[in-house]
């Protein structure tokens, strides 16, 4: 993997000096396979080529149409993300998935100037869903807002619809992305009468003692998370020490893979967590991609993450993707596709269940359509919880509307801000 | 008002047994400096590196496995099963693990003596600072072609989650793997203290500590001093990295705890080895009640500054730290 690596480093470097080559459909890949944030970062990127790679290699591309993955490391550091940034775009970048909420925020105006879409898949910044404002981001399938909500929702059907005197905890990554539901959860809060007790923790999070003395001291009756790489190991860990109810400790999909429960053992067992994807390997794709991929050796890593819910959440990335730029072809009727053309592709995207089953993928994530107003995607999301005997995720509920109600005038009230102060005319025929 | 506050034992207690945690980081930094003079900034990577290394060995994993296997196409990832499988490992192959890590080290400290401090010897406190910012990338480097990136659970038998006893009697939720931090701390600084004070080789560390330049004219190779020190210090770390390793998994932002043993260093003071231990209860018992009481009042997260604070706060009225050694310049 790491030779693999050093490999395509050498190979962008080589294809730097000989300028773009259009023929191809270029995508890069900001990944993070070192730093503390790795263990996240590999399954991810895995899955992310390992998809383009099945594609090149059964379909032979996107309609013939060869993909070319260029792998840039971020380390999950802003910099160096944008670093990443001007070094590929030159390449004829199709689509940027800059993988942290901090770069995302760095790119917004920079791929806006440059007309190359960025598609940050349930993350970044949340009012982006607003497409008459963003015009180039994308965060479909849905953004944090919409988590939020959604988790909300799903206590208050575990409450029998009634949330009144509830106290509902928020242990959040003091981070612009850890921050990023408060102001959704505070208006929820009003809506359905619960008490909102908001904890940071600080980075890295491997110390959360005062954390958790203060959620015995409060005694909420939920406790929803916000975390990314060790703090959602240690919270876990400090929920099972304190004996919380795990059946009542939520994370958003940042704090929802193995590599979150497994360090707790025994103790994380029932822990749950918002989704937009399936969990595990039992798909029709995963014969594909161990005949194509794993066992031709094509597989970008050691081939141990099929199948985990990174691994998968990396694919889902690429098939939403790989489909918009099929749409960007049909729509230009061409297959030498520009940025530009690839946005539109991804403003038309529509990939429903019918669509999933021909890709080998039914069920496996939610239907979405994006449209000149909604970059946002359907809002939809399901519950997973963890079996730590079995050591895996089981998907508990079916998929969960967002509270429509509340986020979309938030969306809207951030996002027109964001025009005014910017000057950003408004698209979509408003 | 807060000694009537049913938690507030409890966080004292908390903050006592995190202050364990960030003092045996500490001892690593302490033990080098005081031999030295140098801040070996790779310290936070070196308890990395021994926690990786150990799991490694505990789970027969073939060390550069993804470099063997991409050069010779191979598919190689593991020499054997962990004895007692699922069950956990028996205390003599834990044991067996062990000592083959700490071999390790003390190879790790040989090469870096060799490698990297002999030739610098002579040169300024700063150079050698920096060649350690180096050491540490290095290791971080070495460390993940090595093992892998992945977070590995760390099950050395040592008891975790809380003790019901304690629960029972009082209430409180302490941590019986805490409990332990504290109990190895404790038989860490008394070794270290009897291998420094009652050894010939502690003697000569001490000798080399207080002039380098009167230790080699009665003949103590320098050399072997640091290659002694990295060792002991090689060791620490391990420690340090299996009680840090075995409560959130052995993964690569353990290196940042070193981030915690700067304030209990500039507290505690950086040649004091008992200094490291009192200056992380403080540092423990500090920022747990700041952050328990003051904290929900402005905003919450203040550990990781709050540890700063009180550390500068101490330093307005003891420069060189609570037990560090006064400088005396005569001009």
């Amino acid at each position: 993997m790491k030779l693999a690596k050093l490999a395509a480093i050498a190979a962008t470097a080589l294809t730097i000096g000989a300028g773009p080559a259009f023929a191809e459909l270029v995508f890069p890949s900001l990944s993070y396979r070192t730093g503390p944030y790795a263990p996240n970062g590999i399954p991810f990127a895995d899955g992310y080529a390992d998809y383009f790679t099945l594609i090149n290699e059964r379909d032979g591309g996107i309609e013939g149409q060869k993909i070319k993955l260029i792998e840039c490391e971020t380390g999950y550091n802003t910099e160096k993300g944008v670093e990443c940034y001007e070094s590929t775009k030159g390449e004829g970048a199709l689509v940027y998935q800059p993988l942290s909420t901090g770069i995302t925020y760095q790119l917004i105006p920079k791929a806006t100037a440059d007309h190359i879409p960025i598609h940050s898949m349930g993350y970044g910044r949340t009012s982006a869903a607003n497409g008459k404002v963003f015009e180039y981001v994308f965060n479909y399938p849905g953004t944090y807002w919409d988590a939020a909500s959604i988790i909300v929702k799903y206590i208050s059907s575990e409450e029998g619809g009634d949330l009144k005197g509830k106290k509902i905890a928020l242990v959040y990554h003091n981070s612009a992305y850890g921050k990023e539901p408060i102001r959704t959860l505070e208006e929820l809060s009003k809506k359905h009468g619960y008490e909102l007790l908001l904890l940071p923790v600080d980075h890295p999070g491997q110390e959360q003692k005062s954390t958790w003395l203060q959620i015995r001291k409060e005694r909420p009756d939920y406790v929803m998370m916000w975390g990314w790489g060790v703090m959602n190991q240690v919270a876990i860990q400090e929920a099972a020490n304190i004996r919380f109810p795990m059946d009542h400790f939520i994370g958003v999909w940042w704090s929802a893979s193995e590599n979150d429960t497994i360090p707790a053992g025994d103790g994380a067992d029932g822990y749950k967590a918002i989704t937009f994807h399936g969990v595990g390997d039992d798909f029709p794709i995963y014969a594909d991609m161990r005949k194509y991929v794993l066992d031709a050796g094509k597989a970008a890593g050691a081939g141990d993450q099929l199948g985990t819910v990174l691994y998968n959440r990396g694919m889902v990335a690429a098939m939403w993707a790989v489909e918009a730029a099929r749409k960007a072809m049909e729509i230009h009727g061409t297959k030498e596709i520009t940025p530009e053309m690839m946005r539109d592709g991804m403003e038309a995207l529509d990939v429903g269940e019918a669509r999933l089953k021909e890709l080998g993928l039914p069920g496996f994530t939610v239907p979405v359509k994006v449209s000149c107003e909604s970059h946002g995607g359907p809002g939809l999301g399901m519950i997973q919880q963890w079996d730590a005997k079995a050591k895996k995720w089981s998907i508990i509920t079916g998929l969960i509307e967002a509270d429509r109600e509340v986020v979309d005038p938030l969306i809207m009230e951030d996002s027109q801000a964001f025009a005014s102060e910017n000057n950003i005319e408004m698209r979509c025929g408003s | 008002m807060f000694l009537t506050d049913p938690f507030f034992w409890e966080v004292v207690i908390s903050g006592l047994l995190a202050g364990v945690m960030y003092s045996l980081v500490a001892l690593g930094f302490v033990l080098i400096f005081k031999a030295s003079g140098i801040f070996n900034f790779a310290q936070g990577v070196l308890a990395l590196f021994a926690a990786l290394t150990l799991v490694g060995f505990m789970d027969g994993q073939v060390p550069f496995a993804h470099v063997i296997n991409e050069a010779l196409g191979t598919n190689y990832h593991h020499w054997y099963e962990t004895p007692g499988g699922g069950d956990g490992a028996p205390i003599w192959f834990v044991a067996l693990s062990i000592a083959a890590t700490t071999a390790v080290m003390i190879l790790l400290a040989w090469l870096v003596v060799k490698v990297v401090l002999k030739p610098l010897v002579n040169q300024e406190g700063i150079i050698l600072f920096m060649a350690t910012i180096g050491l540490a990338f290095v290791l971080e480097g070495v460390g993940d072609l090595m093992w892998g990136a992945n977070i590995k659970v760390l099950d050395i038998g040592l008891p975790s989650g809380p003790s019901d006893w304690i629960i029972d009697q009082t209430g409180m939720f302490v941590n019986k793997l805490e409990i332990s931090a504290a109990v190895v701390a404790v038989i860490l600084v008394v070794s270290l203290t009897l291998f420094s004070q009652y050894t010939k080789m502690g003697r000569a560390l001490r000798a080399v500590a207080d002039d380098h330049q009167a230790a080699l004219s009665v003949g103590i190779s320098l050399e072997t001093i640091w290659w002694i020190v990295w060792s002991v210090a090689g060791i620490v770390a391990l420690v340090a990295g299996i009680m840090w390793g075995a409560s959130s998994g052995v993964q690569f932002s353990l290196s940042l705890i070193a981030l915690k043993a700067l304030p209990v260093l500039m507290l505690g003071g950086f040649t004091s080895i008992p200094g490291a231990i009192i200056g992380g209860l403080i540092i423990g018992v500090g920022e747990k009640l700041f952050e328990f009481y003051i904290g929900p009042m402005i905003g919450g997260a203040t550990e990781n500054w709050f540890a700063y604070v009180l550390a500068l706060g101490f330093l307005l009225f003891r420069p060189q730290g609570l037990f560090g050694e006064r400088i005396i310049e005569r001009i």
